[in-house]
């Protein structure tokens, strides 16, 4: 069993998780910096697949690294890139190297990125890959082939609160759930009211407890990249006083990084909430004192002592 | 026969329903919104990238399939059973029935068959 998935199945303790960088051509030193930056901070890191469909070094790569430096990764698997055999090679070829935790994904489309020619895959969606990493988990690939022993696994998946139809993503979540999905990483999502209503139906639903919910928050330096969320990501709506408020602050900085504790702060109080997902576009200190105006203590387990 | 019956489905549902020929429809259970149409091929969506007025991700000039399928499947007086399947979770399309008649593949049963992990699991699920 997975350190995560113990902190989640067996204690109430809130779990973070965060983003860990694209690795690209400076790939282990860039993984080095970012994992001291890390490290004792986080339960899990996300070794993104692709992420906006722009080619990195791959997620199976990322996660072994991470692994290596002491991190517990979060191996992400989109469907964007991939059929379903290869998809399922990455699995069990990243649970030889003690990988469990994973997070099913659809994946933004390949005109999210700068290959917009790409052939698009798409072979499973979302809901389906939750299902053929339950499969795996139970010992069988796919086709009915057996994988013996079955590789340990923690399954998770995502969901966005804040885009339409919003009556219907909680019945998303239901189906991710029994596809086997043990938790949800949340979009960012600046509608707070649209969180709280999510968060609820999840409840209404007898989820809560069941799947645990990590809302994504960002650390931002000023109101451009609220800015470019707003306008260029599909799925993620800032309202318009959101992003005043940063504009027009006479330390936009600090303004932002208020707005991102509030939202967390919000988010951890909605029923269902186990912890939060943080991506960092700040690189600055407001990591630390995020994680510490939270609660967070940073704490080195074992592994990441010897680091 | 077969190629015949497959020209027949295809006259009747291309321009009515915008029918891709996935030769395993799933029609009654997604709003009579045929999912083929979403650029992404879910069978399962919406995806989380669907815009604030309701449209695409990918082309953001078309409205999103499964916004629609959802509200057809809340407004249309579609039979109850086909409302509650909206929910259930479909299994991956068999790539080797493109092109066939579904209609051919529904009376034979042929569009029920998923790999034996997939139905294994689906089983122990309860589904």
């Amino acid at each position: 069993m997975s350190r995560l998935e113990e902190l989640i199945t067996k204690t109430n303790e809130s779990v973070f998780t965060a983003e860990f960088p694209s690795l690209d051509g400076n790939g282990m030193e860039k993984a080095k910096k970012a994992a001291d930056r890390f490290r004792g901070w986080f339960d899990g890191v996300n070794a993104t697949d692709n992420p906006a469909a722009h080619a990195h070094a791959s997620n199976l790569a990322s996660a072994i690294a991470m692994k290596q430096l002491g991190l517990e990764p979060i191996m992400q698997v989109v469907c964007r890139d991939k059929n379903r055999i290869a998809q399922q090679a990455d699995i069990v070829g990243a649970a030889m190297f003690g990988i469990e935790n994973f997070c099913a994904l659809t994946g933004d489309d390949v005109t999210a990125g700068d290959e917009t020619e790409a052939r698009r895959v798409f072979d499973l969606d979302g809901p389906q890959l939750v299902r053929l990493m339950s499969t795996l988990k139970r010992g069988q690939y796919m086709s009915g082939r057996k994988l013996d022993p079955a590789p340990p696994m923690f399954i998770g998946a995502v969901e966005n609160p804040g885009a339409p139809p919003f009556e219907y993503r909680v019945q998303r979540v239901a189906k991710k759930y029994a596809a086997g999905a043990k938790f949800l990483q949340l979009q960012i999502c600046y509608h707070q009211d649209r969180m709280e209503r999510f968060c609820a139906g999840v409840k209404a639903a007898g989820l809560e407890g069941k799947i645990a919910l990590l809302p994504a928050v960002v650390l931002v330096k000023g109101a451009r990249p609220l800015h470019f969320m707003h306008d260029a990501v599909p799925g993620i709506d800032i309202p318009e006083e959101q992003i005043k408020r940063v504009e027009n602050a006479s330390d936009p900085a600090e303004e932002a990084f208020k707005q991102t504790l509030e939202i967390a702060q919000h988010a951890l109080a909605q029923p269902g909430v186990r912890g939060l997902h943080v991506t960092d576009f700040r690189n600055d200190d407001t990591l630390e004192r995020l994680m510490t105006e939270l609660g967070r203590k940073r704490v080195l387990t074992s592994t990441e002592e010897e680091q | 026969m077969a190629e015949f019956i497959a020209s027949l489905e295809h006259v009747v549902k291309g321009p009515v329903w915008g029918c891709q020929m996935c030769g395993q429809c799933v029609l009654h259970s997604t709003g009579m919104t045929c999912p083929m149409n979403c650029p992404k091929t879910l069978r399962n969506g919406p995806c989380g990238g669907v815009r604030e007025n309701g449209h695409c991700e990918v082309k953001p000039e078309m409205r999103c399939v499964w916004t629609k399928g959802y509200e057809r499947t809340q407004a249309w007086p579609l039979p109850e059973s086909w409302k509650e399947e909206f929910n259930h979770l479909r299994p991956p399309v068999d790539n080797r029935l493109k092109g066939g008649s579904s209609w051919k593949n529904f009376f034979s049963k042929r569009d029920k068959w998923t790999p034996k992990g997939w139905a294994a699991t689906t089983e122990e699920a309860g589904e």
